[in-house]
């Protein structure tokens, strides 16, 4: 028994170490939500696989089991020492080993989750109640996020007031926007449409109101709504200075 | 009721008696929250206003519907109830170690519904979530001090249900009865009190400071004023992830007494399931908690952390599963109402364990968090597990508190209602939440592509709500006129079965049960062996059924 726990921790201590290694394979491309459906699709079998043996189990014994007989008494044989501890080593190995496979490529996913690309462009979010502003530098700000296609975007994130979530699913991307502190997500805009972006961290009376449209669109179209915004954000502020 | 009765329910010190009263408690609180489910459902079932054209109003119904189910239903229903009324009985105590504790305890507990139900009279009802999240929390107009008041009292309550409970088994065993010969609901109540104890005053000082911050101008998670916005959160769920044990727990032990009875059957790998499973997940329990702050910008070491010791949790877990599957394993299994709905827990468990865990792995979850998938998945192993396994054990007991059966016809028919029904509700809820259905939306007009799914939910929340109705009424009908039954109905070996009569009266048992090495639980191998190695019961066993 000894030896045979010693082989189970030794191969725990293995696979602790091999994690960081599984977690950086080469030539994966790198694009979060690509990575996310992947992963998701491996986990849904990976459940449901566990989920359908269980079941059968179950099934299997509730249906074997069964009799009219009151009087009847179970027959299941009392574990021998040995047999119990292989019942708690064995089930738990796979278990953890389920878990560390399965750790490993989550760590591999959130990498790339968090690593920006150097090429990314830089868009600031304020998040208020209840809606959202961005903000591309040299004073333009607006009210909706238009990206051109192809071009990997990183989101700064604030809020002036209470927590928010930036979330758009297209993208699969989420992360809170806080009062006093920064977060950041990136995304790569690979097709041209209309994205869903929303709050999905509950902020009161508008909460499920506080969505507008991300629009990724072809670089010269893009080229040309950046002109235009520039434009007013220009006359915007020359009203200001004439008033003020 | 006369003056007399009542007198005699509001001042009892008896344990059996205050365990009715947590049961009366927690299933009203279950109902108005049910109903408020209702409201809820029903609202989102078109887009645009349904039933209200005021959020505000939506949200303080999502306030209460999850405040109550889960600490005014299910914590009391499980610690409170169950524990009370049963855990004495199981270990062949008279009452608990101290009975005016406990009757102080069911006081606050009634305390904290009346003031939780007060929010419904007041002009402005807390709107904060269950989870109660500052800044909002403290920024809004609403009353947040309804919500930490009715935690305090809460909480109060259950720490001393804890200490209370933890004296009377490490005190109270009858003689000559070792830790190895408890049952199992005993181990799983006791190590959810243990929980409660070491993690309630961490929510108590969260909420506490939130009350501070809101009332009195402090700044504890004002980051304008050197404040963290997030240390509540981290405070919150070093509670709330411990918390879901609390529910988790004794929600198995009373599977495993089932299981075990109707299976006529030994607990499967006892000492793995009670070291290995149940303290496996107590001593886990204290160090996943970011997994439910995955999206709130969290240090990277942190989340990657905790998503291998969330995904650990499945060890303990799966022990414990792997001993509840073992025990139907070569079983004499008979069934009843309460064995109907404790299969069903089998499958529920799996539904709703088995989808926590993409929820561990942190970057599937940064697109899975706070949308409906999160939603149908803790609804999975709260609202219906645990739930489920709460319906199993009142008709499993039902004998023992009454003297009656509840099983029949009706009890058949509300089960298999609330069975379709939670389904129907909650896989469209699961299949939207993949899409992208962010959970606490009064509307959704940026997903109309969902409305069809909203509304296959909306009807499955009525069949439950049917379901439901069914079974309560069912349940009062056979307090009072159901079948007469006899003693030990189901055969059991357990100690309550066999040593105490039905309907006991204060005091519990007419003879004092003692063991030997020889007694256990589950001695369904040699019956006669095992009754020899306790004292006489002192009552006729297993009369016939009067006709
Ligand atoms: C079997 C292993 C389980 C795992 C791995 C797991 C994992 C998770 C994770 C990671 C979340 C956070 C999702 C998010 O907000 O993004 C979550 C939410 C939740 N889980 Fe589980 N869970 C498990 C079992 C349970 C059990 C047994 C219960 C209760 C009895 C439970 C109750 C909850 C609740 C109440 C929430 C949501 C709370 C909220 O945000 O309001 N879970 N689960
Ligand atoms: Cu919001
Ligand atoms: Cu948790």
């Amino acid at each position: 028994m000894r030896t045979l726990l010693g082989k189970m921790s030794l191969s725990i201590l293995g696979l602790i170490a091999a994690a960081p290694a599984f977690a950086q394979e080469d030539g994966y491309e790198r694009d979060p939500a690509a990575g996310w459906d992947y992963l998701w699709h491996e986990i849904v079998i990976d459940i449901t696989v566990i989920g359908i043996i269980f079941s059968i189990a179950a099934i299997w014994m509730v249906w074997k089991y069964r009799t009219k007989d009151e009087n009847a008494v179970g027959t299941a044989p009392k574990l021998s020492k040995a047999a119990a501890i292989a019942w708690v080593l064995i089930p738990a190995s796979l278990f953890m080993a389920d878990d560390f496979f399965l750790s490993a490529k989550g760590w591999t996913l959130w990498n790339d989750y968090r690593r920006i690309p150097d090429e990314a462009k830089e868009i600031r979010v304020t998040a208020y109640q209840w809606y959202w502003e961005f903000d591309y530098g040299d004073e333009i700000i607006t009210e909706e996020l238009v990206v051109p296609k192809g071009q990997p975007i990183v989101l700064r994130m604030t809020s002036e007031d209470v927590l928010h979530s930036l979330y758009i699913p297209g993208f699969r991307v989420k992360e809170d926007v806080m009062p006093g502190r920064v977060t950041y997500v990136w995304f790569n805009p690979k097709e041209v449409g209309e994205y869903v972006h929303t709050c999905t961290e509950y902020c009161g009376t508008a909460h499920a109101e506080m969505a507008t449209n991300v629009r990724v669109v072809e670089q010269e179209e893009y080229d040309a709504w950046f002109e235009q915004v520039k434009e007013e954000a220009k006359a915007a502020s020359l009203n200001d200075n004439t008033q003020g | 009721m006369t003056m007399q009765t009542f007198k005699e329910w509001f001042f009892t010190t008896d344990h059996k008696r205050i365990g009715i009263m947590y049961l009366v408690g927690s299933m009203a609180a279950f109902v108005v929250a049910g109903l408020m489910a209702l409201l809820i459902r029903l609202e989102q079932s078109n887009l645009g206003p349904t039933i209200t054209d005021n959020p505000n109003e939506y949200n303080s119904w999502l306030y209460f519907h999850g405040a109550a189910m889960v600490l005014a239903f299910l914590i009391p229903g499980l610690t409170g109830f169950f524990a009370n009324y049963f855990l004495p009985l199981m270990i062949g105590a008279q009452d608990v170690a101290f009975p005016r504790i406990n009757a102080f305890s069911i006081w606050l507990f009634y305390g904290a519904i009346i003031l939780a139900m007060l929010s419904f009279v007041i002009p402005d009802p807390p709107d904060v979530m269950w989870t109660g999240y500052p800044p909002y929390s403290i920024s809004t107009t609403s009353n947040t001090a309804f919500y930490v008041f009715t935690l305090h009292l809460l909480g109060f309550s259950s720490v001393l249900g804890a200490v209370n409970f933890l004296v009377t088994v490490i005190y109270m065993r009858a003689p000559g009865m070792k830790w190895n010969q408890l049952n199992i609901f005993t181990w799983t109540t006791v190590a959810a009190f243990v929980l409660q104890l070491i993690f309630i005053p961490v929510l108590a000082s969260a909420v506490t400071m939130l009350l501070f911050d809101k009332y009195l101008g402090t700044n504890f998670f004002n980051p304008e004023a050197g404040g963290d916005v997030l240390l509540y959160q981290n405070l919150f769920w070093f509670y709330s992830h411990p918390a879901v044990y609390v529910i988790f727990l004794p929600a198995c032990g009373i599977l495993f007494e089932i299981f075990a009875t109707m299976c006529k059957n030994r607990v499967f790998n006892y000492k793995a399931c009670v070291y290995g499973g149940i303290w496996g997940i107590v001593g886990i329990s204290g160090f996943v908690w970011v997994h439910h702050l995955y999206v709130s910008g969290m240090p990277d070491w942190l989340r990657i952390g905790q998503m291998v010791t969330t995904l650990l949790i499945s060890v303990p877990v799966g022990l414990l599963v792997m001993s509840m599957w073992g025990t139907l394993y070569k079983g004499a299994i008979t069934f009843n109402t309460g064995m109907l709905y404790a299969v069903s827990c089998l499958f529920l468990v799996l539904s709703g364990g088995l989808t926590g865990i993409p929820l561990a792995l942190t970057a599937i979850t940064i697109h899975l968090s706070e949308t409906s998938f999160v939603h149908a998945h803790f609804h999975f192993i709260m609202a219906m597990f645990s739930a489920f396994a709460m319906f199993a054990g009142i008709y499993y007991w039902f004998p023992k508190m009454f003297g009656r059966f509840a099983d029949g016809p009706w009890a058949t028919t509300g089960f298999i209602f609330n069975i379709v029904g939670v389904h129907v509700t909650f896989i469209p809820l699961f299949i939207i939440g993949v899409e992208g259905m962010p959970r606490r939306y009064w509307d959704y007009q940026m997903f109309p592509q969902f409305e069809p799914y909203h509304q296959v939910a909306t009807v499955g929340a009525f069949m439950v709500a049917t379901g439901m109705a069914i079974t309560i009424l069912n349940w009062v009908r056979a307090a009072f006129k159901g079948k007469v039954a006899p003693e030990n109905p189901w055969k059991s070996c357990s100690m309550e079965w066999t040593h105490a009569p039905n309907c006991p009266q204060a005091g519990n048992f007419p003879n004092p049960p003692s063991v030997t090495d020889d007694w256990s639980p589950y001695g369904y191998d040699d019956r006669e062996a095992n009754m020899a190695a306790t004292t006489d019961p002192g009552f006729p066993a297993q009369v016939k059924p009067a006709e």
